[in-house]
């Protein structure tokens, strides 16, 4: 993609907008905004979409694999829940005036981004614990402060969506504290997705705050509301103490607590492999984005066949 | 080659006539009590067929599809899970659904071949799903008045939901039917290649008649006939030419299945499996 020019806004309206915004005001679709942030929410909105979307593959490789139908009920309903994020973002980026088809097409030829996270493989029953506990319990520790941005109807969407994430988190724990109770190998199935998923998770909120090119006007316009780091801290804060609860251990031989700022403080994050999988070379992006175009290109004939039928109805409807 | 020629000559010929009486069976194996028999019938319809919608989830032709597939998938497994329980009750001897679910082999299953198919294409789905719903829905209304508890509260509340699972599937069964003319083809391909596991829906035997001395009465004649006009009248909107009667392949009652259960049956119960006796 080429770098689009920057346009010059018209001062005294982004002096307005930049007052609104400190003033704490929500930002509506109708209203004036600068184009960058147009720009900048579409971008984020988008990713959380295409996140949402591409999300239900590694979970979704476990439905028919669940051990118990109470638990198949709950994951069937948990991804299900992630194609309603994602059709409720989507159409929330349409307040922008973005076309959703556009952006699914962008997810489908490898051109957008979605979070990294679902790049790893799902190998085991207790990847669906781990991944409502840590993915789910990361992505309400951004989407809770997201709930707070000035862009009305994403903060919206992230209100109604945190109570359905927190929903997940909590059953994701659920299966966690499960295992951790149970026979010997389920022990051990718990603790080896435990350190396949915690380093992917905390890398989940992004660059460190001196790498983030985004952070500073996503802050300033209150798109954003905390840098990546302060988030990812508060994760790791909550967490720490979740896992002590349920006796599995964290792999990170640094992690320690200090008294005087009360954080867990963690080990170097492995930046190198973040910026791999986010260039298209993790475990799974080649697979995700396969799946994804085979089910497009197998529904195909459907989609048509139901563009078909409808366009014959309205032409009945006005003939009659 | 030496253990099976001893085999075979170790058995004189006169010895063998002499254990006639040992080696004669019936042709069928056993059928457990009627009402469990019966339970079994309708929770695992339910269970393999929400099995097999579930596979859909996150691979749909639209999203909102995957919403509604992965939908459809819940309430019947939903059901499954209820009936299965119901069984394990009546049956008294400690199974639960789960037990029942991940711990039978293919041939201890007691569903019908037309819900074990392959989920194939998203029209081989929907017209599997249409034929099995518009049935489904008329057996619940019946056995919502039934005369045992158990059975009418499940149907009552199954109802509502397969009402709303026949709409979705027979409005799809119009959408490609009367959509473009690849549909129409691929659509009426379905329907010919499933229309035969469809008697399997109405053949009643002595399990219908045991359970219907207990109160649990379906009126199968009037169901077929009701089903018939339901079936036709949808077909008539999507284009589609009704297949003629032939045919019919059968056995799921009696746990005689297609190849297709078996492996079905080892994805879902691989975990449980592996781990007997473990919570989850």
């Amino acid at each position: 993609m080429t770098q689009t020019t920057v346009p010059q806004e018209d001062p005294a309206l982004l002096a307005a907008f930049e007052a609104r915004i400190a003033a704490g005001e929500s930002i509506e679709p109708k209203d004036w905004m600068p184009e960058r942030y147009r720009k900048q929410l579409t971008r984020m909105m988008a990713q959380h979409a295409h996140s949402e979307i591409v999300g239900m593959l590694p979970e979704g490789n476990w439905i028919t694999r669940a051990p118990s139908l109470r638990r198949k009920m709950s994951l069937i309903a948990k991804v299900q829940d992630e194609a309603g994020h994602g059709l409720y973002i989507y159409c929330g980026t349409e307040t922008l005036g973005v076309d959703r088809h556009d952006l699914f097409n962008q997810l489908l030829d490898g051109s957008a981004k979605y979070s990294s996270i679902f790049n790893y493989p799902t190998l085991s029953w207790a990847d669906m614990g781990v991944i409502g506990w840590f993915v789910d319990g990361a992505a309400i520790v951004n989407q809770t402060v997201l709930a707070k941005a000035s862009y009305g109807p994403y903060a919206r969407a992230m209100v109604r969506i945190c109570k359905e994430e927190n929903f997940h988190k909590r059953q994701g724990f659920e299966i966690c504290a499960t295992l951790a109770k149970g026979t010997p190998a389920q022990k051990e199935m718990l603790q080896d997705a435990v350190n396949r998923f915690w380093w992917p998770s905390l890398m989940m909120f992004g660059p460190s705050d001196k790498d983030s090119p985004n952070s500073a006007e996503l802050l300033k316009w209150r798109v954003k509301r905390k840098t990546n780091d302060e988030l990812r801290q508060r994760f790791v804060n909550l967490t720490v103490p979740q896992a002590q609860a349920i006796g599995v251990t964290l792999p990170d031989p640094d992690l320690r607590y200090d008294a005087a700022t009360k954080n867990w403080e963690f080990g170097e994050i492995d930046w190198s492999e973040f910026w791999d999988v986010v260039k298209g070379n993790g475990p799974c992006n080649v697979e995700r984005l396969e799946a994804r175009n085979a089910a497009h290109d197998a529904g195909r004939w459907v989609r048509e066949a139901a563009l078909a039928h409808a366009a014959k109805n309205a032409r009945s409807v006005s003939a009659a | 080659m030496a253990a099976h020629e001893e085999e075979e000559g170790g058995v004189a010929a006169g010895e063998a006539k002499s254990g006639v009486g040992t080696v004669a069976g019936p042709r069928q194996a056993p059928l457990a009590a009627p009402l469990v028999e019966y339970l079994l019938r309708l929770g695992d319809d339910r269970l393999i067929l929400g099995h097999r919608m579930s596979e859909w989830t996150g691979h749909g032709p639209i999203l909102e599809e995957d919403i509604a597939t992965a939908n459809i998938a819940l309430d019947l497994i939903g059901q499954a899970a209820q009936l299965l329980k119901l069984a394990g009750e009546v049956e008294g001897k400690g199974r639960t659904e789960d037990t029942l679910a991940y711990f039978r082999d293919g041939v201890q299953f007691r569903n019908c071949l037309l819900v074990e198919l392959p989920k194939g294409d998203f029209g081989d789905t929907m017209v599997r799903q249409f034929l099995f719903d518009a049935h489904s829905v008329l057996l619940w209304e019946a056995l919502a008045g039934c005369g045992h508890a158990g059975i009418a509260g499940i149907a009552a509340k199954a109802l509502k939901e397969d009402k709303y699972h026949l709409r979705h599937s027979s409005e799809w069964v119009v959408r490609l039917g009367d959509g473009t003319e690849e549909s129409r083809a691929r659509v009426q391909r379905s329907l010919d290649r499933l229309w035969k596991y469809t008697a399997e829906l109405f053949a009643a035997d002595e399990i219908d008649d045991a359970v219907a001395a207990l109160g649990v009465r379906v009126d199968a004649a009037g169901l077929r006939a009701r089903w018939d006009a339901m079936v036709n009248e949808v077909l008539a909107r999507a284009t589609l030419t009704r297949p003629a009667e032939g045919a019919a392949q059968r056995g799921g009652r009696r746990g005689r299945h297609t190849e297709h259960l078996g492996h079905l049956l080892a994805t879902m119960q691989s975990v449980a499996r592996a781990h007997p006796g473990a919570t989850w």
